[in-house]
């Protein structure tokens, strides 16, 4: 059996939702000191929905397979709904991934949500 | 598809002729080797012929030759074994930070049971100094192990100046050589060692078979107890099949060794002559000269490991990778540590290494297919955008640290006690 499921390896090869939005309303940035991931989200929002959202990813196919599913699932949320997004539905989206794989599927909802939480500061900011 | 192996420090393609060598083995005398039947002695014979091949290959007696079932069994009992069988003398073990884990986890369990380790560190290109072994001898010191090349990085050590010196001071010295047996002349007496790990399916011999080296007079604790087996230093039925094979490939390693380095050499100088000119920003591993002719390690900056070998696994290349991600422990290989990569370059760590079956056809594919790869992750990688956008480099951070991950890591260091 191989080490990653067909979904996995699928987004993994096929990411979606690659690259960076220049004038993105959030972006959230976080990495893993352990691994050495580092996953940058950028979304745009508008009536608080998230209209686009974009990734890079520095990691592993469950990294970047996560980062492309969560982008996926993120996109046309509301962004409550967005911070609904968890690592376990992540997994459970990519159809399971290996046990040693299971922290990055945290990193790719952390980063969402840090974007969100972003896109929103800059509201109080610039109401 | 097209199918590359360049993971030949994991395993080699066993060569046919081994293998016809073996098939007898199986179906014809399939005797115990220890039986006092005609059909046991087929097999004893057997045994004792590739004894022979094996010491030949190393310029050892056949009565130092000690069969065992892999390279990591070979090395437990070295360490194990000398450890236990000259503990009224001492308790001091030296190794290298850079040795197979059969080395240093044989070295951390003696630890645990009264004896002390001492680790000795690496330069940047994995060279352990002879002068840092003088230094770290003791009075109680009872073993020096070091390997004679490493798998991850190809560096070759001066294990002859450290076996000079351990053999001033009456110390056993052991040295791991699974990658250069077979591949490199390796000769017990030039080299100086007191034990010596070798195996057969390092250079087309079949898994299952392997050798210590133990030069007489040197004591050891068998770590298999039971049966007569291997002068009652090993226990254990022979597995005939599979040391007829690793005979029959010291034999014809020893005949076609000069041809083979060429080859292998060919192929390496070439793949590391090209590689710079056609992947920006990738550093090569290991020491450039003192290395093995099969290895090139190289980073490739701001991209991940894994990802470059699954995408190389689906063009049907087969190599592997020292990063963390790649690694079920999510360390960065023990090796790179040592030799001081900076982990955001370590990251990017692919290995290759060559057989006599890869030809100049393969470094063809490989150079057409890894740089587009290369292309592909830099293009999603923050770190690369960052570079391109600023001239400058940053680290992969800033870093969450995750309390299930640290239980992770307990959860493996568990795993290791327990096995």
């Amino acid at each position: 059996m191989p080490f990653y499921s067909e979904k996995v390896t699928d987004h993994f090869q096929n990411p979606r939702n690659v690259g960076e939005i220049k004038d993105a309303d959030g972006t959230g940035e976080i990495g893993n000191p352990v691994c050495g991931d580092m996953m940058s989200f950028y979304i745009k929002v508008k009536d608080n929905i998230i209209e686009d959202v974009k990734f890079k990813t520095f990691g592993c196919g469950a990294a970047i397979a996560v980062s492309s599913m969560v982008s996926e699932m993120a996109k046309g949320k509301t962004l409550d709904e967005a911070l609904q997004i968890t690592n376990a539905n992540v997994a459970k989206e990519l159809g399971g991934l290996p046990a040693n794989k299971m922290h990055c599927s945290n990193l790719g909802a952390d980063a969402l949500h840090k974007a969100i939480e972003d896109y929103k500061k800059r509201q109080e900011v610039t109401p | 598809m097209k199918e590359i192996y360049l993971e030949n420090h994991a395993n080699t393609r066993i060569d046919e002729r081994v293998f016809e060598e073996m098939l007898p083995y199986f179906r014809e005398y399939y005797g115990n080797a220890q039986s006092m039947h005609s059909l046991g002695f087929q097999s004893k014979d057997a045994v004792e012929k590739a004894r022979f091949q094996v010491a030949h290959l190393i310029g050892s007696k056949e009565s130092e030759i000690y069969f065992t079932s892999c390279a990591s069994e070979a090395n437990n009992m070295a360490v194990k074994g000398v450890a236990e069988a000259y503990r009224q003398k001492g308790k001091h073990i030296i190794v290298s930070e850079i040795e197979h884990f059969s080395v240093l986890y044989a070295a951390r369990r003696l630890s645990q049971s009264g004896f002390e380790v001492t680790m000795l560190p690496v330069d940047r290109y994995g060279l352990v100094s002879p002068e840092d072994v003088k230094n770290a001898i003791r009075e109680d010191t009872i073993l020096v192990s070091i390997q004679h090349a490493n798998p991850e990085i190809g560096t070759i050590q001066p294990i002859a100046e450290i076996a000079a010196i351990c053999r001033v001071r009456a110390i056993p010295f052991h040295t791991d050589a699974v990658c250069t047996a077979g591949t490199i002349p390796v000769n017990v007496n030039d080299v100086g060692a007191d034990l010596l790990t070798l195996s057969g399916s390092q250079f087309y011999g079949p898994k299952g078979a392997a050798a210590l080296y133990i030069k007489k007079g040197v004591r050891i604790v068998p770590q298999i107890d039971g049966g007569i087996q291997e002068n009652g230093r090993r226990a254990g039925t022979e597995n005939v099949p599979a040391i007829v094979g690793f005979g029959k490939a010291c034999e014809i390693a020893e005949q076609e060794m000069e041809e083979n380095y060429r080859h292998m050499l060919g192929l390496r100088n070439s793949l590391t002559a090209a590689l710079p000119e056609k992947i920006l920003y990738i550093y090569i591993n290991g020491h450039p000269e003192k290395r093995l002719p099969n290895n090139v390690n190289i980073s490739v900056e701001f991209v991940e490991g894994e990802g470059m070998f699954l995408l190389l696994d689906q063009k049907g290349i087969y190599v592997s990778s020292g990063s963390a991600c790649a690694s079920k422990a999510l360390k960065m290989s023990h090796v790179l540590t040592a030799i001081k990569v900076d982990p955001a370059i370590g990251q990017g760590s692919i290995l290759v290494t060559f057989s006599k079956y890869n030809g100049h056809a393969d470094i063809d594919y490989l150079l057409a297919e890894f740089p587009p790869i290369v292309a592909k992750l830099r293009d999603m990688s923050p770190l690369y955008s960052y570079f391109q956008k600023t001239g400058q480099r940053r680290a992969a951070g800033p870093g969450t640290d995750y309390e299930h991950e640290h239980e992770h890591e307990h959860e493996h260091e568990q795993n290791q006690e327990d096995e």
